[in-house]
């Protein structure tokens, strides 16, 4: 019995282990990620040729007024100290206050970002649910007009300037034809009527179930993530249609064919299944870019995302407001690669 | 954005524009007025802290002060506001203020001397950045108590020096000078801030208006104050969302999502004039465009060097191209409709007369560096600057940057020529006299960053003297006689080249009206609008 037990806690220990150590692996890497990413941050916002005191007193202030400023940012300590005390804020849950507008930076970020989340997540899935079957379909259709269309799309989507497009699209579709809201979240009328239990409009109006703010929400909405799902679609189908390429060249697709399987089982069923793990790093890293935020659109629209914040912070040398921004956009490439580790295991079992 | 794409996007948008009509398909609710704005400039608003465009458009509408612009009257100057009238000793330092009756914050609270005193008293221990405007008359924090007294329903200020009471009570029409409630202030006070921090972002006033909300860089939403003096405003509510790109204010604008747009470019106004029901509201506002000439500068330091520089920039060319309509030519310190504003412009480009200066002065193949902020109309004005100075034989290389680049080495006294704009800090000729006539101490241990005199290392004569005198100088029409003659000295001997004055076109729709966007010397009035 004690031989067995003995086997039985070492069976029990053996996957522990390095579940642990994985574990403790990842969250270590991402310790020091997040660390680096901060210093780097923390080192260009100090370099970099503007000056935050100036930013808070302006042009006309008086020297002593700008010495005072500079002493209660605490400028005249060394970088290192400086960044320490940042750290130090932050481990205890202190993005700081942001210098401009005296708002904690925390507050201020759980405001911008679910808007930015709320179109990135549309964009991306118009993305997905467009481009991955272009992209499949191009592939197979090699050299078919759907082929050239689809390289014109992605051509069109690559090349074209999005704030150009993002006005063209203002224009006729709010201006012109008046089919979707203008330039904001939401008609003046419709603010602050929803509570904001999620900070997503469409979400938060779903929950408060008024669909009159939930219908207006979306028309203001549809034309920024369509625009931003256009260039996702442009990348996510070139992408597919590459890997797609790949695959159907592959012995194993001949043979699949050769033993008589129908085409869709051939496409669906055998090279697409491939490409899954492939897709989910481009879908992934399609996402966390437009998580960033897209600045340019965010400004046409007049969409108060996390993109025209963290660059409006940067521009007024707000860097408490940089920080913060930094440290969400990492950590949302941090859960994007784990999310996406998870998927691997999910669809390639040798991953496991 | 940078400029490069702005100008793209906004060629884009006006090409398309040009070649299809927008009609307006919505309008907003008979009470609510809804403006697009930039408004990513506020800070706080506190009005003991608050010191830019959109944060004095908010104040002036939330917080009263002892006198203010009549919006219906701005050339009438101050008038009574919380303070019913005031008296002046013999001496000239001291001014009573008799405080209205009746008058309520949006609290509930009476409004009342103490009310005053503590404002003022607040402004000045706290020590923000638009401090200056009350400390310049010699308050203190350690004697406000003694130097700004209520008294029963009355309040007394002492001034250090007999300072011409005009002086004074346009300087207490600044922001700084608004009405704050002492017990809802002092009730949100933490580790003895005065209630800064919670003032930053909420509202204790008497105005017309009290603030609902502001989301930074996303909108400010005012609410009406049914119990105002002067009776409810006809708008409820104010909303100001921040729109930044011209080309999607003006799309709002003629959709009628919005009743004003206030920031849109030259070809949007010409465009928006063109649309159905709306109109372009200009006014002229306070902000000066100008260069100026760093006195350490051997060659800018010969009087005929600044002369040929004076008539070396192409004024109407520029008035009349890229600035048309936003920027009208003038060559004088004090903005028009000041106290003491005169209509002189004797420079144009005459490149000969140039030409004939620089070589009696000896001064040939000269090389110059201009700093500039990165912005568009500043750019583009360098550029033409760099043009016309080459057929003078003039060598100016444009440094574009930030404010820490550019500012940081202006205000050093390290840039060869700056060009820069200006704005008013309260209305009040002594504004801008006292910073760019005026520089007691020239030496660079004064560090005088604040005077633009200073930082221009320019000694100015006998001007610093006369701009001593002609703020403490109590007649009107002497005091403004003394400005015009300054002003004249300046032109003929200053370092500086003041060029334009701002023209704001704000884009309006035709059922707004009694619209006042506060002229050269207040903001925006949002009470009188109608619908």
């Amino acid at each position: 019995m004690a031989a067995t037990d003995t086997q039985t806690k070492g069976r029990v220990r053996a996957p522990l282990a390095p579940w642990l150590k994985g574990t403790a692996t990842t969250l270590l890497s991402i310790c020091v990620t997040m660390l680096g990413l901060l210093f780097v941050t923390f080192i260009i916002g100090r370099v970099m040729p503007i000056d935050p005191v100036l930013a808070i007193v302006g042009e006309r202030a008086s020297q002593s007024t700008y010495d005072a400023v500079f002493l209660e940012l605490g400028l005249d300590k060394p970088l290192l100290v400086q960044f320490g005390y940042y750290i130090w804020d932050v481990l205890h849950g202190d993005f700081g206050d942001s210098l401009l507008n005296a708002r904690p930076v925390s507050e201020d970020i759980a405001r911008v970002f679910p808007a930015t989340m709320e179109l990135a997540t549309l964009g991306v899935l118009v993305g997905i649910f467009l481009g991955v079957p272009l992209g499949v379909i191009a592939a197979v259709r090699r050299g078919s007009w759907i082929d050239q269309i689809a390289r014109v799309v992605a051509l069109v989507g690559y090349s074209m300037p999005i704030f150009w497009l993002g006005l063209m699209g203002l224009l006729v579709f709010y201006g012109i034809l008046g089919w979707v809201g203008g330039p904001g979240r939401l008609d003046i009328f419709y603010e602050d009527i929803v509570p904001a239990r999620t900070g997503m409009i469409l979400i938060d109006a779903a929950l408060a179930r008024d669909w009159d703010v939930f219908r207006n929400a979306f028309s203001h909405i549809v034309l920024p993530a369509s625009l931003l799902g256009y260039y996702s679609l442009a990348y996510i189908s070139r992408m597919t249609r590459s890997f797609m390429l790949e695959q159907l060249s592959s012995e194993y697709v001949t043979t699949a064919r050769v033993k008589g399987l129908s085409e869709r089982q051939v496409i669906w069923g055998h090279a697409f299944k491939n490409i899954r793990v492939q897709l989910i790093t481009v879908i992934a890293l399609s996402y966390a870019n437009l998580l960033e935020g897209s600045v340019l659109t965010e400004i046409i629209f007049s969409w108060p995302g996390i993109g025209s914040y963290i660059t409006t912070a940067l521009l007024s040398a707000d860097m408490n407001a940089v920080l913060g921004g930094t440290v969400v956009v990492g950590l949302i490439f941090i859960c994007l690669n784990i999310f996406s580790d998870l998927l691997y295991r999910v669809f390639d079992p040798r991953s496991k | 954005m940078t400029v490069f794409t702005k100008m793209l996007s906004g060629a884009a948008m006006g090409l398309a524009l040009a070649v299809t009509s927008g009609a307006a398909f919505a309008e907003t609710p008979p009470n609510m007025l809804v403006i697009a704005n930039r408004i990513d400039d506020i800070t706080t608003l506190d009005p003991a802290e608050s010191f830019e465009f959109a944060g004095s458009d908010v104040s002036r509408n939330i917080y009263q002060k002892l006198v203010n612009f009549d919006p219906a009257n701005l050339d009438g100057g101050y008038q009574p506001e919380v303070a019913e009238s005031w008296t002046v000793s013999d001496d000239g330092k001291t001014i009573t203020f008799t405080i209205r009756d009746g008058l309520t914050f949006h609290s509930g609270n009476p409004v009342t001397a103490e009310d005053v005193e503590f404002s003022l008293q607040r402004a000045v221990i706290l020590n923000k950045t638009p401090s200056f405007i009350l400390t310049q008359f010699g308050f203190t924090a350690d004697n406000a108590a003694d130097t700004i007294k209520a008294d029963g329903n009355t309040v007394t200020i002492v001034t250090d020096q007999p300072y011409a009471t005009s002086f004074v009570l346009n300087c207490l029409t600044a922001t700084i000078g608004g009405i704050v409630d002492k017990k809802t202030v002092m009730a949100n006070e933490v580790d003895g801030d005065m209630g800064n921090e919670w003032l930053k972002t909420n509202s204790a006033g008497s105005g017309a208006y009290k603030l609902s909300s502001w989301k930074p860089n996303e909108s400010v939403t005012l609410t009406s104050n049914p119990d105002f003096y002067l009776g409810a405003p006809a708008m409820k509510r104010v909303i100001v969302r921040h729109v930044q790109e011209s080309a999607s204010q003006r799309l709002l604008l003629e959709r009628g999502d919005i009743d004003i747009a206030r920031d849109l470019n030259p070809e949007d106004v010409k465009g928006a004039m063109a649309a159905d029901d709306i109109r372009i509201h200009d006014e002229m506002r306070g902000r000066l465009m100008y260069i100026s000439m760093n006195q350490k500068h051997p060659e800018l330091s010969k009087p005929e060097v600044r002369q040929a520089i004076k008539h070396l920039i192409d004024y109407e060319g520029m008035q009349n191209s890229f600035l048309n309509g936003q920027y009208v030519i003038h060559q004088n310190f004090l903005p028009k409709t000041f106290l003491g504003a005169v209509d002189e412009n004797p420079f144009d480009l005459n490149v000969a007369k140039a030409k004939e200066l620089l070589a009696a002065a000896g001064v040939d193949g000269l090389e110059l560096e201009v700093g500039v902020r990165e912005s568009q109309d500043r750019i583009e004005i360098a550029q033409s600057m760099q043009n016309t100075f080459a057929q003078a034989g003039i060598k100016l290389n444009i440094t574009v940057g930030t404010a820490k680049q550019v500012l940081g080495r202006y205000r050093a006294r390290e840039l060869d020529v700056y060009l820069g704009a200006w704005g008013p800090d309260y209305p009040d000729p002594h504004t801008n006299a006292g910073t760019f006539a005026y520089n007691p101490d020239n030496s660079d241990a004064a560090n005088a960053t604040g005077l633009l005199a200073w930082r221009n290392s320019w000694d100015t004569g006998g001007l610093t003297d006369v701009v001593g005198k002609t703020v403490i100088e109590n007649d009107r029409a002497v005091r403004a006689k003394l400005y015009g003659e300054i002003q004249a000295t300046f032109r003929d001997t200053s370092p500086f080249a003041v060029m334009f004055q701002k023209i704001e076109q704000a884009g309006v729709r035709d059922n707004v009206q009694n619209l006042n966007l506060g002229g050269a010397t207040t903001a925006v009035s949002y009470w009188p609008v109608t619908k």
